[in-house]
């Protein structure tokens, strides 16, 4: 199930970073992108669930981890959303994907000629407030004024630790610019079509199966094409 | 508690309308049934009360409340007496969506 694949590093070389896979060599093959930051961690489970039960309707599916996100061990200060879609777009190669299923700011990543599935994207923008945000109420509660401003005048020079995550100068100019607008060949799957409470949303992780049950059916529905 | 909030102003954004908005975002953020929710009275603890309630996940639910509310919730906005309890926070939104 864990294995690893091999993932382009930015001096060209390649580097190996933890795959989990369920590879049965079918012509269907999903590449599933999680979303970044918290809600990776927010996610892990519930994206084991849905593929879990993609599976078993007939669908290979890959999770990679990306550099300098969940096991790796490259250093995520490096990181920028470019390398992320090098990555994205050699694990594509490298599984073989005939689809991809993006999740939140996973949608940023995926190579624009995969058909697809965005679940619940957002933009670069608010993920960045959103981790600003938690830093600003973190320094308030230890009695430090902070404010976004002055915080990313800063982070766009040297870059910045916004809630336990270190980022880089390039993909914090990144985030505050891009807008990640879904290419055409992914569709959109909003919250709503799934249901139930938004997960990402949750203080303490949490799984859904009924939320499951949905998003592995509008895919694996998908991807037969009944 | 929550009847003062049951009678919606004729005009301009309801009371209990955000009320209820402001008990569902809490229903979602803290994964609660809404029975329990319901049951929020002014003094209920918020931050600092529920550990589960860190600083990524109130800037999860600021996010949200900007969202459902559409208003701007702004640095400055940000103190301890609004997260204190959930009638500080109510009282903000109410405040915020008038003047929005």
């Amino acid at each position: 199930m864990y294995a690893t694949w091999p993932c382009p590093l930015p001096n060209g070389r390649m580097g190996e970073e933890m795959v989990l896979g369920f590879d049965t060599a079918r012509a269907q093959r999903l590449l599933v992108i999680p979303p970044l930051f918290d809600e990776a961690n927010k996610f892990r489970h519930q994206i084991f669930e849905i593929m879990r039960r993609i599976v078993s309707r007939e669908v290979d599916c890959f999770l990679p981890d990306l550099p300098g996100c969940n096991e790796s061990t490259a250093d995520l200060t490096q990181q920028t959303l470019g390398q992320w879609r090098a990555a994205v777009a050699a694990a594509a190669t490298h599984f073989r994907a005939t689809h991809v299923l993006a999740i939140r700011s996973g949608g940023w990543l995926v190579p624009g000629d995969i058909p697809g599935w965005l679940y619940a994207p957002v933009k670069p923008r608010q993920v960045l407030r959103s981790l600003l945000r938690a830093r600003i109420i973190a320094a308030r509660e230890d009695g430090r004024d902070e404010t976004s401003d002055g915080l990313l005048e800063n982070a766009r020079i040297e870059g910045i630790e916004l809630a336990g995550w270190p980022l880089g100068a390039q993909l914090v100019r990144e985030l505050e610019a891009e807008e990640a607008t879904p290419t055409g060949a992914q569709i959109v799957i909003e919250h709503s079509d799934v249901g139930g409470q938004p997960l990402w949303l949750r203080a303490e992780n949490d799984d859904d199966p009924e939320q499951a049950d949905a998003l592995a059916a509008i895919v694996a529905i998908g991807i037969h094409g009944l | 508690m929550t009847a003062e909030t049951a009678h919606a102003a004729p005009t301009g954004p309801s009371r209990s309308e955000i009320d209820q908005t402001l008990r569902g975002i809490l229903r979602d953020v803290l994964g609660l049934d809404q029975a329990q929710v319901d049951g929020f009275d002014n003094d209920t603890g918020l931050f600092g009360h529920l550990p589960e309630l860190d600083s990524m996940a109130v800037a999860g639910l600021f996010t949200e409340m900007e969202d459902r509310l559409d208003i701007v919730i702004d640095d400055e906005d940000v103190d301890g007496e609004m997260l204190e309890s959930y009638g500080g926070l109510l009282a903000f939104s109410e405040a915020k969506a008038v003047g929005a």
